[in-house]
């Protein structure tokens, strides 16, 4: 069953009871050592959110993270932006998130269910064609592609960046969902079509609703991937009303500079709040899904 | 009805029957998407690389034109490679081997593993991020955060990110900061190993580093093989911190020109479309060759259970 398989995973993810393998004095030390590592780590966010409290001038002079003036108005500063409220950025990101995510489950789902379990002339060519475009560099499509939307008069729209999603072009999921589908037992598809079922019933009401776990991993970094993404936005969108997260970041930063720290870094504080709350939220299917696929950040 | 043969191995044998109709179906949305915006691009480019090309007017067919440019008179391009090649060769060997040492501690069993691995990851998740990028910025910076620690200790440091000899160093620490992601999978990968072989190697009185190097290397070296594959081809495409800590142009002085930063100016700043699909060809070709080397000289190091 799926959930066996997760139990699996999740045995392998899991932490160990502490051994009895250490020397004396060497566990206190390894603490010491990655107490030291996490810190370094998380540090600079934790500078970043002290210093968006702080006055622009008391951020380069006080190294200390607790604000002498606390002053919450870089907030207001930022997010009445250059000449666009931020909000507007995060609606746009939100969007074409959310577009991206739906396209992704319902495109990826289709294609692993035909890879995984259904009989057809040409399904290992098909398969490994499917493998090999997770390894291109996206740069050599990004060309013709963007001649393309122009030829569509897609540029400065949302469409190249969510419509390609609901044909399938992220492999990653596909292979995460194939792999799920495989875990399962295939009596159920038999079943299922002793009972008359065709394959799109057992796909719509089997299959489907017991990939959960893995559509879960995929609308999580879906979401993470697109929020995060700034190559494409920055070529596709041109227009201030249409711009994103990163796109709006950029263009506050490129107007004030290096002067306006304490708002600049209450924005990137803000810009980072989405994928930090579904870390925390869903903290255990995101380290799976990176220890079972390569899936990164 | 399908009939069902029971074999030796347990495993059930049936008839193929094919199901094309509903492959094509199922498979309809991929298809289309692989011909659109993969295979079809492809070719496209692969064309646009020998011609000159504005957007605006037809294409023309040069020949090896822009690849003559690449090599022989665009000191930029050369210089986008040298910058590339660098940030690759240095920053991947060094976060995977920050991910492989931390993994291990983590794997003997410590108290807070959990605490420790969402914690080192965090940074992973964030890593390629404007927002990231815009803090590196002020981390970097004469003032930054950086020199703020060094002056407790009497250094008066530089503006990390506005000297070309370190400005391309801030790049490779920002990557370097994200080695949760491959420690996960390090992890991942500890754990599959029986502990026994651990036990019986103790038994037999062999050194941690004997352990080390006799057990954990070679089991996890498919693992490791993964993920310097996974992460050459994703540091060979990096772009958006190089683009905000340079403001776009890849300074100071073209020390952090990243060849998808020279390909962005190239193709969408300055609309030469051509020389664009040939820079990004020539990346396919440059990455491709690593990793075919990579996994060449894989068989003499990888080891897949026997």
């Amino acid at each position: 069953m799926a959930t066996e398989r997760l139990t699996a995973i999740r045995d392998r993810v899991d932490s160990r009871p502490a051994t009895s393998r250490w020397r004396p004095g060497r566990r206190l030390l390894a603490h010491v050592a990655l107490v030291a590592v996490t810190l370094v780590m998380l540090y600079p966010l934790v500078w970043m959110v002290a210093s968006s409290f702080k006055p622009t001038d008391e951020i380069f002079s006080q190294p200390g993270l607790i604000p002498r003036h606390f002053q919450p108005s870089n907030y207001a500063e930022g997010w009445k932006g250059v000449s666009t409220a931020f909000s507007i950025f995060i609606e746009n990101s939100l969007f074409i998130s959310v577009l991206a995510i739906v396209g992704n489950v319902i495109s990826c789902s289709l294609a692993a269910y035909a890879f995984a379990r259904l009989n057809f002339i040409g399904r290992r060519i098909a398969y490994a064609t499917m493998l090999v475009t997770l390894m291109l560099p996206t740069h050599v499509t990004l060309v013709p592609q963007y001649i393309l939307f122009n030829k569509l008069g897609w540029v400065n729209t949302f469409y190249p960046l969510f419509v390609p999603h609901f044909f399938a072009v992220d492999a990653f999921f596909v292979l995460l969902m194939v792999q799920f589908i495989r875990s399962l037992p295939r009596e159920l598809d038999e079943a299922a079509r002793l009972d008359g079922c065709s394959p799109w019933k057992t796909y719509r009401y089997i299959v489907f609703p017991l990939l959960r776990p893995a559509l879960v991993t995929t609308i999580i970094f879906t979401f993470i991937w697109t929020y995060n993404d700034f190559f494409k936005q920055l070529i596709y969108l041109n227009d201030v009303q249409l711009f994103t997260v990163p796109l709006g970041l950029r263009q506050f930063l490129d107007s004030t500079g290096d002067s306006s720290w304490g708002p600049m870094l209450a924005m990137s504080t803000l810009a980072l709040v989405p994928p930090l709350v579904l870390f925390v939220t869903f903290q255990r299917q995101i380290v799976d899904g990176v220890a079972t696929s390569g899936l990164k950040g | 009805m399908a009939i069902t043969y029971p074999t030796i191995g347990g495993r059930r044998r049936r008839r193929t029957r094919y199901q094309n109709g509903w492959a094509l179906a199922f498979l309809a949305p991929w298809l289309v998407g692989f011909l659109a915006f993969t295979a079809g691009p492809m070719l496209m480019s692969l064309y646009l690389a020998f011609t000159k090309y504005d957007l605006l007017t037809a294409p023309k067919w040069i020949g090896w034109g822009n690849f003559g440019r690449m090599f022989g008179d665009d000191p930029l391009f050369l210089q986008s490679l040298k910058v590339t090649a660098i940030y690759v060769f240095v920053g991947t060997p060094l976060s995977l081997a920050f991910a492989l040492a931390v993994a291990v501690v983590l794997n003997r069993g410590l108290r807070g593993l959990d605490f420790y691995r969402s914690a080192i990851y965090l940074p992973s998740l964030f890593g390629g991020s404007v927002a990231i990028a815009v803090l590196w910025r002020k981390v970097f910076n004469g003032d930054g955060l950086f020199n703020q620690v060094l002056a407790l200790v009497g250094i008066h440091g530089p503006s990390w990110i506005s000297e070309p000899h370190t400005a391309l160093g801030t790049l490779i620490a920002l990557e370097v900061w994200q080695f949760g992601a491959p420690m996960v999978i390090f992890l991942a990968g500890l754990r599959q190993i029986p502990r026994e072989f651990y036990e019986a190697a103790q038994v037999d009185g062999a050194s941690r580093a004997r352990q080390f190097w006799s057990i954990t290397m070679p089991l996890l070296s498919p693992i490791l093989f993964f993920n310097l594959t996974l992460q050459l081809i994703r540091s060979f495409q990096a772009f958006a911190p190089a683009f905000i800590i340079s403001d776009g142009d890849g300074g100071p002085a073209d020390s952090t020109l990243f060849h998808s930063l020279y390909l962005y100016q190239e193709g969408f700043v300055n609309f030469d479309m051509g020389y664009a699909a040939a820079m990004a060809w020539m990346l396919v070709l440059l990455a491709g060759a690593v990793v075919a080397v990579n996994f060449i000289f894989s068989r003499y190091w990888v080891h897949y259970g026997d």
